[in-house]
């Protein structure tokens, strides 16, 4: 059995072991994951919605464009301005973040954020255009057409939220560089792999690579049957 | 007989061009008014202006005797629904789709509901995804959603458009049967003469955004005083 084979089963072992520093890491990652995922929600489907209905927004022209290099933004470069953010001399200094779970969620936000934005406006501006019109004229206030168009751009908006959830879930240089890899405290799969890789603990790694990617494929299947209960593709 | 809508001076421009210019329009409530002409005469805009979705660049719309301004308090936008040519259901059930109409004013009238499915022969569908309809059964289905808030004016923008004749037949007969029985003022576009000719008590022919005539249907028809009308009823390019 070569050493692959040979760290798929001592990562099998781990796992059915339900080693406890295992089990702790997996939380802070879906800790991290779903606070990050939950604020770039709230703040990015409205956004996004609202970008996406009013295309006559001044300078549309200009904040589209943004828009789309922020879904482009390299983790590292945003871990780096998080840090100094909230380092001590930092303008957020005062909050104390740095290096704990708090941090880590500000920055995955800033990465997830702009995913969600974005596709969020193109699911609307996907919605044919004479829908709002004809919400509109069978007496829908605003809101209620903005809430209407997304409920129709739902498979898009699901979409958006699994493209962030995945750029949070398997980032490790802004999570790296703001929380630190602090065993007990900051520690996520990510940072934990790159951490027993440069040990040479590939065994290890492989099995907090295959929680990962499990963590990842059960909560797509979740998103992928809401997205087929919808009527989505 | 009063006035549902009352149309002065209306002029609505797009850029450089006027799309409709009409000093004076009236609609008399309880009517039907079928507005034909060709493509591009300005039709669907008298819509939108009729359902306040827009404002004219100029003039006034007064709505059942008081002047409309732009954005109009929801009272008097629910009062009007429109019919598009694109019956634009939502990816939901039938029932669901006719029942949002009411679902935006705070209030489910399941009964109603069910009466307009079963009147537009749609109750066998209601659980059914709309995408999943024929055009026949989509059209009867935007006409249920529009019927069930109970519009004081209906709209109808080529509703049967592409429609065979069963479907058309159904729908021109519940727009006379609403109409009739409940004295909604009914405003038909269409390009379809012989259509408006079925169901119009009035009809006004529009070309280039400015009406030409209007008048009862059969003496526009029968009489037309306008040689533009007569050319235009007898199938001739008008422009």
């Amino acid at each position: 059995m070569g050493t692959i084979g040979r760290a798929f089963v001592d990562a099998l072992e781990l796992l059915f072991s339900f080693d406890p520093g295992l089990m702790e890491v997996v939380a802070r990652t879906l800790q991290v994951t779903i606070g990050a995922l939950v604020i770039a929600l709230v703040l990015g489907v409205p956004v996004g919605a609202a970008i996406g209905l009013t295309r006559s927004l001044p300078g549309r022209a200009l904040l589209v464009p943004v828009i789309y290099t922020g879904m482009g933004l390299p983790p590292v470069v945003v871990g780096l301005f998080t840090y100094l953010l909230l380092s001590n001399q930092g303008p957020l200094g005062a909050l104390g973040w740095l290096f704990t779970p708090a941090g880590m969620i500000v920055a995955q936000t800033i990465i997830a954020l702009p995913l969600v934005v974005g596709l969020t406006m193109a699911a609307v501006e996907g919605i044919d255009p004479a829908l709002p019109l004809q919400m509109r004229a069978l007496g829908a206030k605003r809101g209620q057409v903005a809430v209407t168009t997304l409920l129709e751009a739902r498979a898009g908006v699901t979409a958006a939220v699994v493209a962030a959830y995945g750029s949070i879930i398997s980032e490790v240089g802004a999570v790296m560089l703001v929380g630190g890899n602090i065993e007990g405290e900051t520690r996520v799969l990510t940072t934990a792999i790159v951490l027993e890789t440069r040990k040479g603990n590939f065994a290890l790694a492989l099995a907090l690579g295959i929680v990962l990617l499990g963590l990842a494929f059960l909560t797509n299947l979740v998103f992928h049957r809401l997205q087929l209960r919808q009527g989505g593709p | 007989m009063t006035n549902a809508y009352e149309l002065t001076r209306i002029r609505h421009t797009y850029g450089d061009r006027t799309v409709l210019d009409i000093p004076d329009l009236r609609i008399r409530a309880g009517e039907i008014l079928g507005i034909v002409g060709p493509s591009g005469a300005g039709k669907s805009t008298l819509l939108r202006l009729l359902n306040f979705l827009e404002a004219p660049t100029s003039g006034t719309v007064a709505f059942e005797g008081r002047v409309v301004e732009a954005n109009p308090p929801l009272p008097i936008r629910r009062a009007v629904t429109t019919v598009f040519q694109r019956p634009m259901l939502l990816r939901r059930s039938v029932a669901a789709n006719v029942r949002v109409g009411q679902r935006m004013r705070g209030a489910v009238d399941e009964a109603r509901v069910e009466q307009c499915m079963e009147r537009l022969g749609i109750a066998d569908l209601a659980g059914a995804p709309a995408r999943t309809l024929s055009a026949g059964e989509a059209h009867r289905t935007a006409l249920a959603r529009a019927l069930v808030v109970r519009p004081s004016v209906l709209l109808l923008d080529e509703p049967t458009g592409n429609l065979d004749p069963y479907n058309t037949g159904l729908l021109e007969e519940i727009v006379s049967q609403e109409n009739e029985e409940r004295g909604t003022t009914v405003v038909l576009v269409t390009h379809d003469t012989f259509q408006a000719r079925r169901i119009a008590h009035r009809t006004a022919l529009l070309i280039g955004g400015r009406i030409v005539e209007i008048a009862p249907t059969d003496e526009l028809y029968e009489r037309p005083k306008h040689p533009t009308t007569a050319s235009f009823l007898r199938g001739e390019l008008v422009i």
